[in-house]
C-alpha cells in the first residue's frame, strides 16, 4: 500500500494541517527548514542512519550520517555567522553536487540567511546578473569556479566574501576570499537555530521569463509542509528508502525534492557527482540498491538512446518506484521504462514558482502514458481560456494551466520585481505560463508554453538573454532566438543572426559565436544551432518576429503577418 | 595521430577546464568527469568537424565516444579520408 492510499479520498478529507501535525509544526510557531531537516531527525532517534551517500569523480565515496549532516551545517552555519552574516542575508551556493552544497544549504537556512543555489556550469554573465539582483553577501564555491567570480567581482561592492570550501594552498587568495574547509573546521555541536517562522524569507531559485532578467523566485521556510507531503506521498518516500533525485541543487528540483523532502523525512539519499553517462547511472543504482529515483525526461531518453542491452548488465531489481520532472515526459518514455525496468517512470509537473508538484502521477494511479496525471490532493487547478481566464468547460479544449493560490510552496514573489509577480495572477489563478488540455477523467495533458521560453533539458532559457549576449559579440549586428525541436532534450537553442560589415559567415565563425555564448551565459544556452541571414522578419514598428523563426522550426503555420515589415 | 591528441587535449584545456590546475591527459575522463557537459558537446564536435573538415554522424557522437581524448582522436580518425 502506498503512503497515499485512495486519491478520491484522501482529495475529499485534504488539509495541509495533516502535514503539520505530522511534522508537530503549530501555527505562528518556529520553523526552520535546516533544522527540520537535520536536528529533528537526529531527535527522532534517527540520527546514526546514512543521509547521503556522495559518490565523485573515480568513484570516490563519502558518506553522512543525520548526525554528520547536523553537525556539519551547524558548523558551516557559525562559520557564516563568525563572519558577521544575519537572517535574510543572501548566501549565493555556486559548487558543483559535492557535499557541501547540500550541507552548506542547511547552514546556510539555520542562520536565518537566504540560500541562492545557482548552477554551477553558469558563465560569468549569468552569474553577474543573478548576484546583481539578489545583491548576494556571500558566495560559497569551489576554486575551480573561483575564476568566473574574480572576473566579475569589480561589479559587486555588495558580495563581501568569496569562500572556497576547498582550497588547496597552492594559489594565493585575493581579495574578499576566505577559507573554510569542513574537514578541518571545529565541529559545531550545538548551534542556535534563528528563529524563523512559516514566512521567513528561504530561498531564492532564479528562473528564466521570455524578456527581461532572470527573475529570483522568493520561497520562504512554510514551503517544507508541501515538499514534505507532495515527497511522501508521490514520490511515496518510506523509513528504508535509498532515494535517488538525480537533479542539480542548482535549480528548484533539486532542493525541493534533492534536500527538502528526502531530509525532511529522515530518508537515506544519494548523489553522483559525475558527467551524465549511461553505464554510470546503472552502476550507481545496483551498488546502493536504490529503491526511488526522480529523474528527468532528457535524461530518461538519452538512456533509451544507449539501449537495452546495458541494461542486463546490471541488477537494478532494487528499484520500486520511478518518477520524472523537468518537461513532459513523452509516452514512448513511460511505455519504455515499463518494459525495460518492469516499472513506469510517473511524470510530475511543477516549476520553480511553484516549489512543489502540482500535477501528479502518483503511485497507484492508472498512468496514461504522455498525462501529467492528476491535482495533487489541496491543489486546485483547472484550464483557462487565455482571453477571458475563465474555466474552460469542455474537456480536451485547450487553454492555459490555471492553479488557485494558497499551497504553502507558493513562490512569495519575485526578488525586487512585484509588478511581475503581481502579472502572473489573472481572475484569481495563478498562471504558470503553459497550455493544457484536460480529458473526461480529470487527467492533464501537456501542449507547450505559452510564451517564448525555450525548455531544454528541463531547463527554462529566456531567449531574450541568448539575444542579448549575442549583440555582445564584436560580429553580430542582430539576433534572434527560437526554440528548435530536439529528439533528447525536448528544444535547444536556436540563434538567427545578421553579421556586420566586414564579416564573413562560416563554420569557424559559428564556433566561436557559440563559445562566446557558453562562457558568457551557459551550456544550456549556447546555440546548438546558428543560422545566418541577410536579415530578420520584423514589425513594422521594428520588433522582431520571433514567432515566424519558430513557426518555420517547428513546421507550424506562420499565421498573422500582416503586422510584418515590408522589405 | 599524437600531434591530432594534443591538439584536441589543448583546445579542451583552453575552453572547458575551469581550474587550469586540474590533471588533464588523454585519458581523463571529460563527460563523466564533468568537464565537458553533453551541450557543450555540440561545441567540440563542431571544432573537430571544422579543424579536421570532416562530418561526425550526430549517432556516432556518444558521451563514451567522446569520453577522453583517446576515444575521441580514434573516432575522428574514422573519418579522416
Amino acid at each position: 500500500m502506498s503512503h497515499i492510499g485512495s486519491y478520491e479520498e484522501r482529495v475529499k478529507n485534504f488539509d495541509w494541517s495533516l502535514a503539520e501535525k505530522e511534522l508537530e509544526y503549530s501555527k505562528g510557531g518556529l520553523l526552520n527548514i535546516g533544522w527540520y531537516c537535520s536536528d529533528r531527525i537526529c531527535n527522532m532517534g534517527k540520527g546514526d542512519k546514512t543521509a547521503l551517500i556522495w559518490e565523485g569523480l573515480g568513484g570516490v565515496e563519502k558518506r553522512y550520517t543525520f548526525h554528520d549532516v547536523r553537525r556539519a551545517s551547524n558548523t558551516i552555519g557559525a562559520f557564516l555567522r563568525s563572519l558577521g552574516f544575519q537572517a535574510e542575508d543572501r548566501v549565493c551556493l555556486f559548487m558543483d553536487k559535492i557535499p557541501e552544497l547540500y550541507l552548506s544549504f542547511l547552514g546556510v537556512l539555520k542562520i536565518g540567511a537566504i540560500a541562492q543555489p545557482l548552477f554551477s556550469a553558469f558563465g560569468d554573465e549569468s552569474l553577474h546578473v543573478r548576484l546583481d539582483n539578489a545583491e548576494a553577501s556571500a558566495i560559497i564555491t569551489q576554486r575551480k569556479h573561483v575564476g568566473k567570480v574574480r572576473k566579475i567581482l569589480d561589479k559587486m561592492p555588495y558580495l563581501k566574501h568569496i569562500i572556497i570550501v576547498d582550497h588547496d594552498g597552492k594559489k594565493e587568495l585575493r581579495e574578499r576570499e576566505t577559507v573554510f574547509s569542513l574537514e578541518k573546521a571545529d565541529p559545531v555541536e550545538e548551534l542556535e537555530i534563528h528563529p524563523t517562522r512559516a514566512e521567513s524569507p528561504s530561498v531564492l531559485h532564479y528562473t528564466s521569463g521570455t524578456t527581461g532578467q532572470p527573475k529570483g523566485v522568493k520561497h520562504v521556510h512554510y514551503s517544507l509542509i508541501s515538499q514534505y507531503l507532495t515527497t511522501k506521498w508521490v514520490l511515496d518516500l518510506r523509513n528504508d528508502d535509498v532515494y535517488w533525485c538525480t537533479a542539480d541543487p542548482g535549480w528548484v528540483t533539486g532542493t525541493s525534492y534533492g534536500i527538502i523532502g528526502p531530509w525532511s523525512l529522515g530518508v537515506t539519499q544519494c548523489v553522483l557527482d559525475t558527467g551524465f553517462n549511461p553505464e554510470s547511472w546503472y552502476r550507481f543504482i545496483e551498488k546502493n540498491r536504490i529503491t526511488v529515483w526522480y529523474s528527468a525526461p532528457t535524461a530518461i531518453r538519452s538512456l533509451m538512446k544507449a539501449g537495452e542491452e546495458i541494461i542486463r548488465k546490471y541488477d537494478l531489481s532494487s528499484l520500486r518506484h520511478l518518477a520524472s520532472v523537468g518537461e513532459p515526459l513523452n509516452a514512448e518514455a513511460v511505455v519504455w521504462s515499463e518494459r525495460v525496468f518492469g516499472l513506469p517512470f510517473h511524470d510530475t509537473y511543477w516549476q520553480t514558482e511553484t516549489g512543489s508538484m502540482m500535477l501528479t502521477n502518483f503511485p497507484g494511479m492508472k498512468i496514461k502514458p504522455g498525462s501529467m496525471g492528476k491535482p495533487f490532493p489541496g491543489i486546485t487547478a483547472t484550464v483557462l481560456d487565455p482571453d477571458t481566464f475563465e474555466e474552460v468547460e469542455e474537456n480536451g479544449r485547450p487553454g492555459l494551466i490555471g492553479f488557485k493560490p494558497g499551497w504553502p510552496a507558493m513562490m512569495r514573489t519575485y526578488w525586487k520585481n512585484e509588478a511581475t509577480y503581481r502579472q502572473k495572477f489573472q481572475n484569481g489563478w495563478y498562471i504558470p505560463g503553459d497550455r493544457a488540455t484536460i480529458d473526461a477523467d480529470g487527467y492533464f495533458w501537456f501542449i507547450g508554453r505559452d510564451d517564448d521560453v525555450i525548455n531544454t533539458g528541463g531547463h527554462l532559457v529566456s531567449p531574450f538573454e541568448v539575444e542579448s549576449a549575442l549583440l555582445e559579440h564584436e560580429a553580430v549586428a542582430e539576433s534572434a532566438v527560437v526554440a528548435k525541436p530536439d529528439d533528447v532534450n525536448m528544444e535547444v537553442v536556436k540563434a538567427f543572426i545578421t553579421l556586420k560589415p566586414g564579416y564573413e559567415p562560416g563554420p569557424d565563425l559559428e564556433l566561436k559565436i557559440m563559445n562566446f555564448i557558453r562562457k558568457k551565459l551557459s551550456p544550456l544556452a549556447m546555440p546548438q544551432e546558428i543560422e545566418y541571414v541577410d536579415s530578420l522578419p520584423k514589425t513594422r514598428s521594428g520588433k522582431i518576429m520571433r514567432r515566424l523563426l519558430h513557426a518555420r522550426e517547428w513546421g507550424e503555420e506562420i499565421g498573422d503577418t500582416s503586422t510584418l515589415e515590408d522589405d | 595521430m599524437a600531434e591530432m591528441k594534443d591538439i584536441v587535449l589543448e583546445y579542451v584545456r583552453e575552453e572547458y577546464m575551469e581550474d587550469e590546475d586540474e590533471e588533464l591527459n588523454y585519458d581523463t575522463p571529460l563527460i563523466s568527469g564533468g568537464i565537458v557537459d553533453s551541450f557543450s558537446m555540440v561545441s567540440l564536435k563542431r571544432f573537430l568537424e571544422n579543424k579536421y573538415n570532416i562530418q561526425i554522424p550526430d549517432e556516432k557522437a556518444t558521451p563514451e565516444a567522446f569520453d577522453t581524448v583517446n576515444s575521441i582522436v580514434a573516432l575522428v580518425q574514422e573519418y579522416i579520408k
